[in-house]
């Protein structure tokens, strides 16, 4: 195959996927179909394009050729058809042939996809393997890989997910003004968790996925795009930029895990942390600021030290206070212990720490035990230290982050 | 348009164990519910609680006819509406106005009779 159409593909599947599925699923009202036609279309373009070049907008080229597709499929599957409960939402009540006709002016319907998929009715794990699926693309065995589950068993989630969609009637919509802030919040929740999991694996030899991390970026970049008025958004973007701008740096080139304090940070992306750091200037003049920009603003104080010594660890705990008060979560909580102690030194931080010993949520989180053991070895209280270390690698599953440990271990 | 059914899953100890006064109120909150989402509704009931029920299972030796619900749980079914709205949003602002004081709701799409096949 001609390398620059294949790598024209694959910069199609990552950047246009969720576009033309969105805009053949206003025409099949049907998830599956439109996930069959999209990937016949992607098929086709691998011997046209290789035949008749690159066109100049290939997403436009994949979301005719799907929605032909689509239409072929519709006509021939009439009486199918109407045995199946298919997408509600406005404007998709009018026949398949005025869509088709209106095809120069494909609308953009990935924010309708975007909320369908992350719709509350949906279980979280749902509402993420949807959005992997339909928006970015990925496949089944891949999102299942991400998430530490049987192929079987992701397919299964995925299938129940899309049936309760169009049995129940979750509109392929944007939701009115009134309810757009608390769903565009679960919509970033998902994007967040996605980011999350890419960026420190829960399990696993390698501590990041990638394909994660660049998934994520990609959709809060394509939600900042179609909302760029909400803060929470932007705040978003900032936060997985800032954080993804230390990406080459997490790990040695021994693969070791390197802590904030040891990396080179002349190697930090620049232009991700620029980008970021504005976005978040503009996101914090809202008021109250959302919880994400509040994170991204965090990450923004530690992008501009450039030294680990210089960094305002006063201004940290005083954010993580205020996100605390918005967002008043066991995790966050651990955090702004963490700031204090760097602060305020270590007894501060293990005080704040200990104050968390009894929160359920943290009960089997390893990073509680490992920051505890990190202030207990700067108080040189090297018994207990041994204790909290040992306690975290009894519950870290990912191998970077286990050799970490284990080398702190045997470092006291 | 489409059919959903709210099915009360209630609490009958609690239910019970309330005064007069408080299930005067929750009556009274039904009512109001009922006037300010009449275009939406297409019936509705309080059941008997499940004390009264009874089961009919067919079996291979016949019908079998007992005492009691089918399954021994906390909450029990007390009642449902039915209802009709153009989605799962429209469907869920309703549901959500649905006084239940002492349990929850549960929403389900109503499977339409002719064609269509359970998904």
């Amino acid at each position: 195959m001609d390398a620059a159409v294949a790598a024209a593909l694959a910069e199609a599947h990552r950047q246009e996927w969720g576009y033309v599925l969105a805009a053949t699923a206003r025409v099949t009202r049907d998830l599956d179909t439109a996930e069959e036609c999209v990937q016949d279309a992607y098929a086709q373009a691998l011997t046209a394009w290789a035949t008749s070049g690159v066109p100049a907008r290939p997403g436009a080229w994949l979301t005719t050729v799907a929605r032909r597709r689509a239409m072929d499929m519709i006509r021939r599957n009439d009486t199918l058809r109407a045995k199946l409960p298919l997408l509600a939402g406005p404007g998709l009540d009018t026949g398949p042939d005025a869509l088709i006709e209106a095809a120069e002016d494909v609308p953009d319907d990935r924010l309708r996809l975007i909320f369908t998929c992350c719709h509350p009715a949906l279980s979280p794990e749902a509402q993420v393997a949807l959005t992997l699926r339909l928006l970015c693309g990925l496949s089944t065995a891949d999102v299942a890989r991400a998430f530490l589950v049987s192929e079987a068993t992701m397919a299964a989630r995925i299938t129940r997910a899309k049936k309760k969609i169009a049995a129940a009637r979750i509109p392929y919509r944007v939701p009115p003004a009134a309810e757009l802030p608390e769903r565009v919040e679960a919509v970033l929740d998902v994007v967040h968790l996605v980011f999350t999991t890419g960026h420190t694996a829960p399990a696993g030899a390698s501590l990041q996925r990638r394909n994660l991390t660049e998934r994520a970026l990609h959709l809060a970049r394509v939600l900042h795009q179609l909302l760029p008025a909400d803060p929470g958004v932007a705040g978003l973007l900032a936060l997985i930029l800032l954080t993804d701008a230390r990406r080459h740096t997490r790990t040695g080139p021994d693969g070791q895990l390197r802590l904030l304090a040891d990396q080179d940070r002349d190697q930090w992306d620049r232009d991700e942390i620029g980008e970021g750091i504005s976005l978040v200037k503009a996101a914090l003049r809202h008021r109250p600021p959302s919880r994400f920009a509040l994170m991204a603003a965090i990450a923004a104080v530690h992008a501009e030290a450039r030294r680990y010594r210089d960094t305002d660890w006063l201004e940290i705990a005083r954010l993580y206070d205020v996100l605390l008060e918005i967002w008043p979560s066991p995790v966050v909580a651990l955090n702004r212990a963490i700031a204090l102690g760097e602060a305020h030194g270590p007894q501060a931080g293990l005080d704040a720490l200990d104050e968390l010993g009894a929160e359920p949520q943290l009960a089997g989180y390893h990073y509680l035990a490992a920051a505890r053991g990190e202030f207990l070895r700067r108080l040189d209280r090297t018994g207990d230290a041994r204790l909290a270390y040992s306690e975290a690698l009894l519950l870290a599953e990912n191998q970077v982050e286990r050799d970490f440990l284990e080398r702190r271990l045997s470092q006291l | 348009m489409a059919g959903y059914m709210v099915l009360f899953w209630d609490d009958e100890a609690a239910w019970a164990a309330a005064s007069e006064q408080d299930v005067e109120q929750a009556m009274q909150a039904h009512r109001d519910f009922g006037a300010r989402y009449a275009h939406a509704l297409r019936g509705g009931s309080r059941l008997y609680p499940s004390g009264t029920a009874t089961s009919v299972r067919h079996d291979r030796a016949g019908i079998i006819v007992t005492d009691g619900v089918f399954a021994e749980t906390k909450e029990h079914i007390g009642g449902y509406y039915l209802l009709e709205a153009a989605d799962l949003d429209e469907a869920l602002a309703i549901a959500k106005a649905v006084p239940c004081p002492y349990g929850w709701v549960e929403l389900r799409p109503v499977l339409p009779g002719s064609e269509y096949r359970p998904a």
